[in-house]
């Protein structure tokens, strides 16, 4: 078998990843992009926990997780569509308006 | 009676309630009637419990009224109480009796003065602080009464306030009196600290084997300090010529036979802190005994009645100082009350005097005046002899009492009985000059003399109670050597029993008590009195020419003498300008506008710094928001995981 670690690894290296962009990107897309892949990390992480616990606990909330992005990310794309309307982009710099 | 003493300084109260606020646009009568009916009041209430405090043991005499618990705070215990003893019985009674007198008086010196009813209701107000001040049973109520008396000196010396003379002098004599209160409250504070408690007789009961205690000769040597203030001893007698100033029954009352009074009757108050002290006992006499002679040569060359009579006063207090000062307690309230009686009718007839010539107080533009104003001549004149110690009037018992004391007590000394001799010659002296000046001789202003006038009945009758007073009143303290029985002496013996106890017992040597000294004593001062009369009588009547030919032949000393030895200068050279520079440029300049607006102004500038700083986080960039919740994110669970030792 695979041993655990192994897994968390992987998980740990796609969550930096998933943090790296949601930092450095401008476009809103890919940040969202980013941000999903946050949530799978997580969601890798809690399934390879729940296999070597012998436990159904850890996957059921992947459930929930993934219910959850779901919803966020609709959410997120509609701000986006508005956002789009009104600066004609989808460039994050352009968010500027509310700074003193 | 004990439980009612509260009201002998309620009615003066009373009359300040009702004439400061209640009589506005009332008539001049029913305003000083009621003003001088309230005093009276307090002196049938004082001659009350005087009666009742007779009938008690000797031993007991004291009455004690706790009015209600004023302070309480931990072991600091300060009720408004009142203690009725022989020396407050004496003190009530000479204050009221002679307030009440002074009030009629006024009745007529103030009449149709703008300000007639502030004058009353500020008089009043000082009769009963005056009465606080010597019915209180602890420092406290003393010295809410010692203040109260400072604060009327002020309001009335500057009662004339438009005019800046008596506004300034107003201020100087609440001023120099505070630099007092100070060294009083340090007193206070450091008895409080010793004993324990603040109660006269609390801290009697208390002073067991503590004789020549450092702690208790510096705290009664502040309390001197407090009375040097008070009753204008030196250093800080200089307001007490400027306070002339005010309306003359005010110098009468307050700068002549109460207020001025209160150092006195405070040291002897103190009687028995005071004898565990010696050094503060010597200080207190050979300032009073130099004080005496100091203020004495003053008197020989001032021109203005009243500054002569001030200056009078100055000398007599540093007489009452010099008899606690060796020990004499009992004499030097007797002084007190003598001094009372004839210094207030020598205040008010030469208030009379300048009530005829329409405000002159020159004497230079005076003279003859005697067949013109027979009562107020007679009247001084009977004052003037009794403050020269001329026998069979009350100054000659108590002022001999004290010279007597001064040699021969323990701590008595023979130089201190020197200058006391010698001023009471100076004494005599410089009355005479002022009354060969004003009454005498002839008219040097025929202006000023032809208007004058007989004073009214309201101001004569009062003079006539005080000659009589200022005659009589030596008679209850008749010595034993002269075949009397010194009852007042006696009277108070109880309150300043404690006090001789302890002197006598530290004694070094032996008191004198040889009878033939004594009378020796008595007759070489009548004759030293005799000696400056006639010394009087020669240079103002029978060689007129004489003072102006003194002051040609040592102009040096005239000049120093009548310009009261430059003192005030002095004063404003090395103590007023100093003082005035570094508050002006050291505790204004750097203190208040660098250091404290500068702090002030400086927490305000950092409050906006900070916001300066805060609003930079409003950036607007959002990668600045997203990469501070991770941040935050982090530092969170780092924090978690580290304190539940992951």
């Amino acid at each position: 078998m695979i041993p655990m670690h192994h897994y968390l690894i992987v998980s740990l290296i796609l969550f930096t990843v998933g943090v790296l962009g949601v930092l450095v990107r401008r476009n809103a897309i890919v940040i969202f992009m980013s941000i999903e892949l946050m949530l799978n990390a997580v969601n890798l992480a809690f399934v390879a926990v729940s296999k070597q616990l012998h436990q159904m606990d850890g996957q059921i909330f992947v459930f929930f997780i993934m219910a959850v992005a779901a919803a966020e990310a609709a959410i997120g794309l509609a701000i986006v569509v508005a956002f789009y309307r009104n600066k004609r982009s989808v460039d994050v710099e352009k968010i500027n308006v509310m700074k003193w | 009676m004990a439980d009612l003493i509260y009201l002998i300084p309620l009615f003066p109260l009373a009359g300040v309630v009702i004439n400061g606020i209640l009589m506005r646009g009332r008539g001049e009568k029913l305003i000083g009637t009621i003003g001088s009916l309230t005093v009276f009041a307090s002196f049938v209430a004082s001659a009350l419990a005087f009666r009742e405090l007779i009938q008690l043991d000797p031993e007991a005499r004291i009455m004690t009224n706790v009015v209600f618990p004023w302070i309480s705070s931990g072991a600091l215990q300060i009720p408004i109480a009142f203690q009725f003893d022989p020396l407050s019985a004496v003190m009530c009674l000479t204050v009221s009796g002679v307030a009440f007198l002074i009030h009629v008086y006024s009745i007529g010196y103030m009449h149709g003065e703008y300000g007639y009813r502030r004058y009353f209701t500020y008089l009043n107000l000082f009769v009963f602080a005056m009465l606080m001040l010597v019915l209180g049973n602890n420092f406290v109520v003393m010295f809410v009464g010692w203040e109260g008396v400072g604060l009327c000196s002020y309001l009335l010396i500057g009662y004339w306030y438009e005019k800046k003379s008596a506004s300034d002098a107003g201020k100087k004599a609440f001023i120099v009196n505070r630099i007092g209160d100070f060294g009083f409250l340090l007193a206070m504070f450091l008895i409080f600290w010793h004993f324990g408690s603040l109660e006269f007789e609390g801290v009697k009961a208390q002073v067991a084997g503590q004789h020549g205690s450092a702690v208790i000769t510096v705290a009664t040597l502040l309390l001197f300090l407090g009375a040097t203030g008070k009753s204008a001893q030196i250093p800080l007698y200089m307001w007490l010529p400027d306070a002339m100033e005010g309306p003359t029954p005010v110098s009468a009352l307050i700068h002549a036979a109460t207020m001025v009074t209160a150092g006195v009757y405070m040291v002897a108050r103190t009687n028995f802190l005071f004898a565990l002290a010696p050094v503060s006992m010597g200080v207190v006499a050979t300032v009073g005994a130099i004080t005496a002679f100091y203020a004495a040569t003053i008197g020989f060359a001032q021109n203005d009645i009243k500054r002569v009579l001030a200056y009078s006063t100055i000398s007599q207090l540093g007489y009452m100082f010099l008899a606690v000062g060796v020990g004499a307690f009992a004499a030097g309230i007797f002084h007190l009350m003598t001094h009372a009686f004839f210094k207030a009718l020598l205040f008010m007839a030469a208030g009379s005097v300048m009530h005829a010539l329409a405000g002159e107080l020159d004497m230079r533009k005076m003279g003859g005046l005697r067949s013109k104003m027979p009562a107020t001549f007679l009247t001084f004149f009977l004052a003037t002899l009794a403050i020269s110690g001329i026998p069979g009037l009350s100054g000659f018992f108590s002022k001999d009492e004290i010279l007597w004391t001064a040699f021969s007590n323990t701590r008595g000394h023979l130089l201190l009985y020197a200058i006391g001799l010698v001023t009471a010659g100076m004494t005599a002296f410089y009355m005479f000059r002022a009354v060969f000046m004003t009454f005498f001789g002839k008219p040097r202003d025929e202006h000023l003399f032809e208007h004058a006038h007989e004073s009214p009945k309201v101001m004569t009758i009062p003079l006539w109670i005080l000659a009589f007073l200022a005659i009589v009143g030596g008679y209850v303290g008749v010595p034993k050597i002269l075949g009397g029985m010194n009852r007042f002496e006696h009277f108070l013996h109880p309150v300043f029993a404690q006090g001789n106890h302890v002197i006598e017992a530290s004694a070094a040597h032996a008191a004198h008590h040889s009878h033939s000294i004594e009378l020796g004593l008595m007759a070489l001062s009548v004759i030293v009195a005799l000696i400056g009369i006639a010394a009087a009588y020669f240079m103002y009547m029978k060689k007129p020419e004489s003072p102006a030919r003194f002051a040609e032949r040592f102009p040096v000393l005239y000049k120093t003498v009548y310009n009261k030895y430059y003192w005030d200068e002095w004063n404003d050279a090395l103590v007023v300008r100093p003082v005035k520079w570094s508050s002006t440029n050291f505790l204004w300049g750097f203190f208040d506008n660098i250091l404290i607006d500068g702090s002030v102004n400086g927490v305000a500038w950092l409050a906006r710094w900070f916001g300066g700083q805060f609003r930079k986080l409003q950036s607007g960039y959002v990668f600045t928001y997203a990469l501070s919740i991770l941040v935050g994110a982090v530092v969170i669970f780092g924090a978690v995981f580290w304190f539940i030792g992951l």
